[in-house]
């Protein structure tokens, strides 16, 4: 059992160095996922402050518009596809770094549902906030700016953390333009060996480990925002 | 009280459930056995009939091709397609096929055992099996132990580039943007060319790697050359290079020094070409996608 263990670990990582292939698809993705969740969390922001303001304030009426077309569409269809639109259609023909192409799919993506996470974050805020900061002589912007946001944040990291947990794994797909992150790696290594258990299961554990790490992080930042509640 | 209510319905169901089994159990039985008799019977008149038909193909062949015995085992590892592969319960594919018309052109009946690879020429060389039928390749290698017949097919891994590109040939691939299908042949070889520098991209499908050409992405497409004909049929302003990344061609392995098996086989295979025959088989296989 553990030879066949060792001579299996040694077919499908050491032989041919296959390990490289992890390890390189490991870099890009979390190289994908870090600057798609900056790009989703740039966007997010923007949309719902767009349309929280229209909500609040009914300015921005044509933004407002503009921003529901981005989340219907963004949010109705599969973010596979949105991957092939982008690298074989949007940048149909010209050569551009197929990791640009992912982080703006999957950024694009995340935005739209960052947007919806923050906007319900600024709506759980009572008005009764909104007022008084109105009424101590604070305008619109400082008012969501000092008053809104940093409550809205709190509220809303559990479901933010989810959002980017859901983001590290949907860049699973990003092998299909041919992209080589942790998942290609691993379907290279299976290409190559023939075995399914290894490769799948190195990349399962990563993908896990990963996760587990992100959220012990995000859980201190919500011990440390929720110190002040007291 | 509710325990016991609970126990007295599983018991009732339980004796329910096996008087169920006891009616159905003598119901096969006898139908089981009126079965077997019946199969029987047909089985004595099926072997009959074969021995029968045996000596009368036995009596031909040998008349035919004087001493040589009537049925031609063909050692094969049955997990290649589209040369050979299970398809149900029976081995099927190119290899089988021209193995099959090999037989038919010298009187002889075929019969297929599915052996590991690595075991066709031990078994050839033992005289367990006449002819070895695996889309193998000569090398020098194999040479050492068997000898082979003239190649029956190639199947080459070729380059698609766009017309105009300035790859040539093989060697121009190094440094440059090499787009495969994931896991094939031509994923393999084309692997080789990262140590110079070259980038593999590997699409999931064929197609996607063509397109991905078309649009400027990537440089070159290596590919099987049955796909790469239809690919390049279908779109405009894309070729495939003269010159194959690799050519291999496939040979049927005999025994070291049976001369005479080798000329019978290397003559049924000429007549196959020129019959057209061999090219039907391989058409009927490979096909467009």
């Amino acid at each position: 059992m553990s030879e066949k263990f060792r001579a299996d670990f040694y077919q499908n990582f050491i032989e041919d160095d296959r390990w490289k292939y992890i390890v390189n698809g490991l870099g890009n993705t979390i190289k994908i996922t870090l600057f798609a969740v900056l790009l989703g969390i740039a966007l997010g922001f923007l949309v719902a402050i767009i349309r929280s303001t229209f909500e609040k304030t009914g300015k921005l009426k044509l933004l407002n518009l503009l921003c529901r077309v981005y989340l219907t569409v963004i949010r109705g269809t599969p973010v596979l596809i949105q991957l092939l639109l982008i690298y074989f259609v949007v940048f149909g023909s010209v050569r551009i770094d197929k990791s640009l192409v992912a982080i703006l799919a999957f950024g694009i993506n995340s935005g739209a549902y960052v947007a919806e996470i923050f906007r319900s974050g600024i709506m759980s805020i009572d008005n009764g906030q909104f007022e008084a900061g109105r009424s101590l002589g604070f305008n619109y912007t400082q008012t969501m700016l000092y008053i809104i946001m940093p409550q809205a944040f709190k509220n809303v990291l559990p479901a933010l953390g989810n959002e980017f947990i859901v983001l590290l794994k949907e860049t699973s797909v990003a092998g299909y333009i041919a992209i080589q992150d942790l998942t290609k790696g691993a379907d290279i290594i299976r290409s190559r060996t023939y075995s399914a258990f290894m490769p799948l299961m190195a990349a399962a554990v990563i993908y896990l480990v990963m996760v587990m790490i992100f959220t012990y992080f995000v859980q201190r930042l919500e011990r440390r925002l929720r110190s002040s509640d007291h | 009280m509710k325990k016991q209510v609970i126990a007295l319905l599983t018991a009732a169901m339980m004796v329910g459930a096996m008087a169920g089994c006891g009616a159905g159990g003598s119901d096969t039985t006898t139908a089981a056995d009126t079965t077997a008799a019946e199969t029987t019977t047909a089985g004595d008149t099926a072997a009959e009939t074969d021995t029968e038909a045996e000596a009368e193909d036995g009596a031909e062949t040998t008349a035919a091709i004087g001493g040589e015995g009537k049925v031609l085992v063909m050692a094969t590892n049955a997990e290649f397609p589209p040369y050979e592969y299970h398809d149900g319960g029976d081995i099927v594919g190119i290899d089988v096929e021209v193995a099959e018309a090999i037989a038919g052109k010298l009187g002889m009946t075929l019969e297929v055992e599915d052996i590991a690879f690595d075991s066709i020429i031990p078994e050839l060389e033992s005289g367990k099996a006449d002819i070895g039928v695996a889309g193998m390749t000569v090398n020098e290698d194999r040479l050492k132990n068997v000898d082979f017949t003239d190649p029956y097919t190639t199947a080459s891994q070729v380059i698609i580039v766009k017309e105009d590109s300035e790859i040539a040939g093989p060697d121009d691939l190094k440094g440059k943007h090499i787009g495969v299908q994931l896991g094939t042949t031509g994923d393999i070889y084309a692997s080789d060319y990262e140590a110079d520098g070259s980038t593999i991209e590997r699409y999931n499908k064929g197609f996607e790697a063509v397109q991905a050409m078309q649009q400027g992405k990537i440089d070159a497409v290596v590919i099987d050359q049955e796909p790469a004909k239809v690919f390049v049929s279908q779109n405009e302003g894309i070729k495939i290079l003269d010159e194959a990344l690799t050519v291999e061609e496939y040979a049927i392995a005999i025994k070291k020094g049976n001369t005479e098996l080798l000329d019978q086989v290397n003559g049924a295979l000429a007549e196959l070409k020129e019959s057209g025959e061999l090219q039907a088989i391989i058409d009927k296989y490979i096909s467009a996608e």
